[in-house]
């Protein structure tokens, strides 16, 4: 019989599962703080616990850390990790330490569904979702956790598609007896379906972050499927509606492709339709994937668009890039992995 | 979004495990337009592309039940007089009236049987990918619409006369000198992704190339 994870559950979840096993209650507070605050990796570790609750909590259950199978270092000091999934995939976390400031990229899924033009998770398919805990993993089996400053949801997969498991992970992230951060510190990107944004708009602190990539209906239909059900007009209304107050924050993803979105006239269109949202503008240099007939927009150009959109109030910087030389954009370092087998 | 409460009319198992789910029609939409369905409020909706013509006065779905899915194993036992809540009808997956092909998988079909019933210009060809010919739906109107030969039938699973063996991928691979038209993709996105990956790579532009993705 294989065990089932601790890693993952919430304080609730905890305090159920030591009151079945006839345990005090506070015994799941104590194990949640093993779990998230402490660095062992075994129930038999969690000290405080008897020798016969430990001994009732392994008939069932198992830690449930798995360390990386894989570490790719960049001459930049980015990091990405790759953790083997159960059904001979991969899923990626990247680390990227910048001065005083360390932020993971975690994956939310293995692969992806949402199938966008330039995305290469889209070319593995979709293979699952991750649990809690397999999210938490990311972060619990960092070896540089100790640094970790921010928690980005921009690794693989659509993090909405996946709402429940990443709100509960949220939950883990920010909860006194779990890691203790600070929702301002964790940023969920997504590509925005609509009725789970509304969810995590209202269940969650943590910052929102929208991959426009065009302020175009056609040609962000052509470059991201999602754009057909959930339009990115719709998308901007609900956020115009949401009281963000004043610490929240909702950013915007641009990755900039030369000839397609890089225009003066995308620009000023950006500007017409984010009218009204307050809101940061990242544009990202696209990291290039094999066979794409997309490529990036050369720096200067790059810098122009930003000056435009500057000139215009919107807060906009142009997103450094990092770890090229491990592929660190997403899904290219798996796909790599999995093409050797 | 807006669910009304609507009355289920019949809920017929066309193949093993796929059914055609009918309500009388209460909102006017294009092909190619979803919609939301849940059981209750208290649930999230799933969405879903019409598959009937939107001249019909009957709404019809089409839907695979999946195991481990939260609607379909609950929409399957539905019966005459159910009620179920269904959205207003949304989503931009439309057909330009241009020149174009048609490319599915399984319930992918869907919109497209709506663009075709509802009088739209017909597509140059069908390419229709299942996994066993049980699951081919709709042949007789595609084959009565666009004609025999240009209804490509790509069954992976097992042989069967008339039909193409192997992927929806193989088929275009075999294709020598593709037309820079419109395709419209829709099924699951394995096959989306990498139908438009080889589209493109046959000189297909990828402003050509539009796609619904099942999620």
């Amino acid at each position: 019989m294989s065990l089932e994870p601790l890693l993952g559950k919430t304080l609730t979840e905890l305090q159920q599962i030591v009151t079945n096993l006839g345990l005090p209650k506070f015994a799941g507070k104590q194990i949640a703080q093993w779990l998230y605050q402490k660095d062992i990796t075994e129930i038999e570790q969690m000290t405080n616990l008897s020798k016969v609750a430990r001994e009732k909590l392994s008939q069932n259950y198992c830690f449930g850390t798995s360390a990386h199978s894989k570490v790719d270092t960049s001459v930049d000091g980015t990091k990405k990790y790759l953790y083997p999934t159960s059904n001979d995939n991969f899923i990626e976390s990247a680390y990227i330490p910048d001065k005083e400031r360390a932020t993971l990229c975690v994956s939310s899924q293995v692969g992806c569904k949402m199938g966008c033009l330039f995305c290469m998770t889209a070319r593995m398919g979709f293979n699952g979702h991750l649990s809690a805990g397999d999210i938490i993993n990311q972060v619990r089996s960092l070896p540089e956790r100790q640094n970790l400053t921010n928690i980005v949801y921009m690794g693989m997969g659509e993090p909405l598609d996946n709402l429940e498991q990443v709100l509960k992970s949220i939950e883990i992230f920010t909860a006194d007896w779990g890691f203790a951060m600070s929702p301002r510190r964790i940023t969920l990107s997504t590509i925005g379906i609509i009725p789970a944004m509304k969810e995590f708009l209202e269940r969650s602190q943590a910052h929102l972050a929208v991959s426009l990539h065009s302020p175009f209906e056609q040609e962000r239909k052509q470059m991201m499927p999602i754009e057909s059900v959930y339009s990115f007009k719709q998308v901007l209304e609900v956020i115009r509606d949401f009281d963000f107050g004043l610490q929240r924050r909702v950013s915007f993803e641009y990755i900039m492709f030369d000839g397609v979105n890089d225009s003066s006239k995308h620009a000023m269109e950006l500007v017409k339709v984010l009218k009204g949202i307050k809101c940061r503008m990242n544009l990202i240099k696209f990291h290039p994937i094999p066979d794409s007939p997309l490529k990036g927009t050369p720096f200067n150009k790059m810098v122009e668009f930003e000056q435009i959109l500057k000139k215009n109030g919107i807060m906009t910087t142009i997103r450094s890039s990092r770890g090229e030389d491990i592929f660190a954009a997403c899904g290219l370092l798996s796909t790599k992995e999995k093409s050797k087998k | 979004m807006k669910f009304r409460k609507t009355t289920i009319i019949n809920n017929q198992l066309i193949a093993p495990g796929v059914y055609l789910l009918y309500f009388n029609r209460w909102f006017d939409f294009i092909p190619g337009q979803v919609v939301s369905i849940r059981i209750n409020s208290e649930m999230a909706g799933r969405l879903y592309s019409i598959c009937s013509s939107n001249k019909s006065k009957v709404v019809q779905i089409l839907y695979k039940v999946r195991e481990e899915g939260l609607l379909t194993p609950l929409l399957s036992n539905l019966k005459k007089g159910d009620v179920v809540e269904v959205s207003e009808p949304f989503g931009d997956f439309i057909h330009q009236n241009n020149q174009s092909v048609f490319i599915a998988t399984g319930t992918g079909i869907a919109p497209f049987m709506s663009m075709i019933l509802s009088g739209q210009k017909l597509p140059e060809m069908v390419i229709y990918g299942i996994s066993y010919n049980k699951y081919l739906h709709f042949n007789k109107t595609i084959v009565d619409v666009i004609g025999s030969s240009n209804f490509i039938k790509c069954v992976t699973k097992e042989l069967v006369n008339g039909t193409f063996n192997g992927r929806v991928t193989d088929y275009i691979n075999s294709i020598n000198n593709l037309k820079n038209i419109k395709y419209y993709l829709c099924g699951n996105p394995n096959m989306v992704v990498d139908t438009r990956d080889l589209l493109i790579k046959k000189g297909v532009s990828f402003n050509n190339i539009m796609s619904e993705i099942y999620f």
